[in-house]
């Protein structure tokens, strides 16, 4: 005869503490609490001793003060008079302008490289072998340098492009590159419809993203079209005419010119001045990055199967449009998530600007302001900040795209 | 019909014609011209711009090359031999060759302790990488660190010894206690390598440094390649443990423990190694006790560390994922505890899946280390932008001081990057 009885009640024992599963996660997470808290007391601690013994206090006060220095690359209005915020703002904006460029032309140099990489030309494909080897196995640091002594010492000096017999010209009479920087010429609005400058390219930008607009909306319909009756009407003219009438018209109306560089005295005047620095950190980030592009086209082609290409063939497509209807799409799903990895790599990597002078975030906030500040662990925090909330952002923006061409799954 | 179709015929072949050779544009090199480099006209194009760039690359450098001067001691006399003829000035390697590998300041007589340490480095890692080789090595492999400590910075050997001797004592404990209970062993035997080490550092006496077999050298005399690769060898062992230990809380089902790895990952996944390197050369030394000295090259060594472990963890991480869950249940269902299933089933897969992974950032860690010249570490680079371009003998000789850079590390990665491809071969169990 068996009795059903209740188990019997286990009184909590210390040793369940350790021993049993259920109170084993908490007595782990107390003492990791414990030890994290005790951590953070130890070097608080010290660091409160510390600031007293040199006395200093933590405060952001030191950012309104006057920055004292002048910087040359600048998107916005700075002066030596301005402060340290406004010089960390130069900062962050030509942090922004570089990692924006060379995001461009990386994700360019990677695609070629990585689809000629693939081309049934021997020489090509072992030509673009070396290129990644080469760039994937040297450090960034020493591309950096390499490009930035080109465009210091092997260009020449603006006053060699003087005189009748001169050393060097402008090419085609419009660049100039000299070893000051690259002087391209500028396009201006010579009766602007805003007296602003600034507005007026936004009007531009505007105009853009209306034909944009209108030419997605002009191929969705020629799709609609074409999934009712299977004839897809011709759409290339009126998307040329929505692009281009609109934007001659503006053009046109507002009087676009162009302002040519020129040798004025000792140095070039007019025009656009790139920097050497900008362009030494520009030029070697994309190439070094590309690279690393490149693998990653290479490896997304190659991850869409053989099949697909063929089953593509034998519905009759064309070359182009198994590329673009049938390998790209799916490619694109096994190259996008490295490409963040490596959009977030050029703006981390930008911070090697402090190297060839480039005046980013480096070296405003964590260089010159805090050599003359003396205020290192705000300046290293703010700086972190700003590279952690890029960080996120970038990888957010980019997530989102991802889920966009990502498989669509039920 | 039959006899006139057979008289019809003219001519019967009674033998078989001899095999004719293939058409001479369908054989040989024309062949694979034809079929490689010329198959269409874009193709064809292709090729002449390849040829085109190949040919202007070669002529630039070739001459620059087999001109070299290799024996003068400036500049300007390379210039005075050369003529304005195109040529490189490799004297600045051969005159500067000690300064390049091993910084300005390491003693010059002591130059075979680093060279000494490089060879034995081979060996003790010759294990790790070949798994062919007999496994006796490993324990050369862990006496390897303290011999290499004494060797390059000398002193007093009582140091390592002491060291050594804390890490014997703490693996003994755990042996003992580690069999019944993996977390006593685990920090117990932390706590006692702590103890070891505090009574074994007050033993150390006073000034035992001063008269040691090997002079002592102080960390900032340390540089050139030399520094690199240390900076290298020592933050990719020591980040590899840090790692695997972050990658498994942040597996954990713990949510304090999660949480503070997750923090720490994308915190420093985040920030560039940059700006770590700025914490280590001017805001450490801030959450340090007043009194002490920790040097800059410890400081480094910790944030770099720290910042591949992170991205060691993430490899990691994506290796215990990779595993099928059956594994973990399979562990479970043996009655194999949490450590027991993560060291026996879990990490020997999952480590063997993360490789390729985790040689991919030791290779990018080995090319960030030349950022410590950034911080004024005078590593490899920084010796070429501060000493010697500055010097007034080899101020202007950019390339040959590049290239040489260069090459040095194309040549260690891209072998690096060649044993890591020979070992996913290895390791793939193909089906």
């Amino acid at each position: 005869m068996t009795t059903l009885t209740d188990p019997p009640k286990e009184s909590f024992r210390l040793s369940m503490l350790i021993n049993d599963t259920r109170y084993r996660s908490l007595t782990f997470q107390a003492i990791a609490a414990v030890a994290l808290a005790l951590a953070i007391w130890y070097l608080g601690n010290n660091l409160i001793q510390n600031l007293r013994a040199a006395g200093l206090n933590i405060s952001l006060n030191f950012m309104s003060d006057p920055a004292g220095y002048d910087i040359n690359q600048r998107l916005i209005e700075y002066d030596s008079q301005s402060s340290h915020a406004r010089a960390a703002l130069v900062g962050i904006l030509n942090t922004l302008l570089v990692a924006f460029l060379a995001c461009i032309t990386a994700t360019i140099f990677g695609v070629v490289a990585g689809v000629l990489r693939l081309s049934n030309n021997w020489l090509v494909s072992k030509v673009m072998a070396f290129y990644v080897e080469i760039f994937r196995n040297i450090p960034v640091l020493i591309w950096i340098l390499i490009i930035y002594t080109i465009m210091t010492a092997v260009m020449p000096g603006p006053r060699e492009f003087r005189g009748d017999n001169a050393t060097s010209s402008m090419v085609l009479d419009l660049f100039a590159f000299t070893n000051r920087g690259i002087y391209v010429p500028m396009p201006f609005f010579e009766n602007g419809l805003f007296g602003n400058a600034t507005l007026n390219w936004v009007l531009v930008l505007l105009v853009a993203c209306g034909s944009w607009y209108a030419t997605r909306t002009v191929n969705q319909r020629a799709a609609n079209i074409q999934a009712d009756t299977g004839v897809r009407p011709k759409t290339l003219w009126i998307n040329l005419a929505i692009w281009l009438v609109p934007f001659i018209a503006l053009m046109f109306i507002m009087g676009l010119a162009w302002e040519v560089p020129a040798l004025k005295g000792f140095n070039f005047k007019g025009g656009i001045k790139i920097g050497g620095p900008l362009i030494a950190l520009w030029f070697a980030l994309s190439i070094y990055t590309g690279a690393f592009i490149a693998e990653n086209v290479r490896a997304g082609i190659q991850a869409v199967s053989k099949g697909q290409t063929e089953a593509a063939a034998a519905l009759g497509l064309r070359a182009n449009r198994v590329m673009n209807l049938v390998v790209l799409p799916q490619a694109l799903r096994v190259i996008i998530p490295p490409l963040i990895s490596n959009y977030l790599n050029i703006t981390k990597n930008t911070s090697l600007a402090i190297l060839v002078g480039y005046a980013d975030i480096t070296a405003t906030l964590g260089g010159i302001t805090l050599n003359q500040t003396g205020r290192a662990i705000e300046c290293v925090l703010l700086m972190m900040l700003f590279y952690l909330s890029a960080s996120l952002l970038i990888s957010m923006l980019m997530n989102i795209y991802n889920s966009s061409v990502k498989l669509k799954e039920r | 019909m039959s006899d006139s179709q057979n008289n019809s015929v003219a001519f019967v072949a009674t033998e078989v014609i001899p095999q004719s050779p293939p058409p001479a544009r369908e054989t040989g090199v024309v062949k694979w011209l034809r079929e490689n480099l010329f198959s269409s006209v874009t193709n064809g194009i292709l090729t002449l711009v390849a040829l085109y760039l190949i040919y202007q690359v070669l002529s630039a450098i070739l001459p620059w090359i087999f001109n070299g001067i290799w024996t003068t001691n400036s500049l300007a006399e390379c210039r005075d031999i050369l003529q304005g003829k195109t040529g490189a000035c490799f004297s600045v390697l051969t005159e500067r060759w000690h300064q390049l590998i091993y910084g300005f300041k390491y003693p010059s007589d002591g130059y075979w302790r680093p060279n000494l340490a490089l060879v034995l480095m081979l060996v003790a890692i010759a294990p790790v990488l070949f798994f062919d080789l007999p496994r006796k090595l490993l324990i050369f492999t862990a006496l390897y660190p303290f011999v290499a400590f004494w060797l390059i910075w000398g002193g007093t050997i009582l140091a390592p010894l002491v060291a050594l001797v804390g890490f014997v004592v703490a693996g003994a404990f755990f042996q003992v206690f580690g069999r019944s209970s993996f977390a006593l062993g685990f920090f117990g035997g932390i706590v006692i390598a702590l103890i070891v080490w505090t009574v074994g550092g007050l033993l150390i006496p006073e000034g035992a440094s001063d008269n040691a077999l090997l002079p002592a050298v102080p960390s900032r005399d340390l540089g050139g390649f030399m520094l690199n690769l240390m900076l290298g060898v020592t933050c990719v062992s020591l980040s590899i443990p840090l790692g695997i230990a972050l990658a498994l809380g942040r597996q954990s089902d713990m949510p304090l423990i999660k949480g503070i790895c997750v923090v720490f990952i994308e915190f420093i996944r985040g920030v560039p190694l940059i700006t770590l390197l700025f914490v280590a050369s001017v805001m450490l030394a801030y959450f340090f006790p007043p009194e002490s000295t920790v040097d800059l090259f410890l400081r480094v060594v910790i944030m770099i560390t720290m910042f591949s472990a992170a991205y060691i963890a993430e490899v990691i991480r994506g290796g215990l994922a990779a595993l099928p869950k059956g594994q973990y249940e399979a562990a479970d269902s043996l009655g194999l505890d949490y450590p027991q299933a993560m060291r026996l089933i879990i990490l020997p897969q999952a480590l063997k899946i993360s490789i390729p992974g985790i040689v991919n950032v030791a290779v990018g860690l080995f090319k960030d280390t030349t950022l410590v010249s950034v911080i004024s570490m005078f590593d490899l680079v920084g010796m070429i932008r501060g000493p010697i371009l500055a010097s007034t003998e080899w101020n202007g000789v950019y390339w040959e001081l590049f290239g040489f850079a260069a090459l040095l590390f194309f040549v260690v990665c891209y072998g690096i990057s060649q044993y890591s491809q020979w070992l996913e071969r290895k390791l793939h169990k193909g089906h």
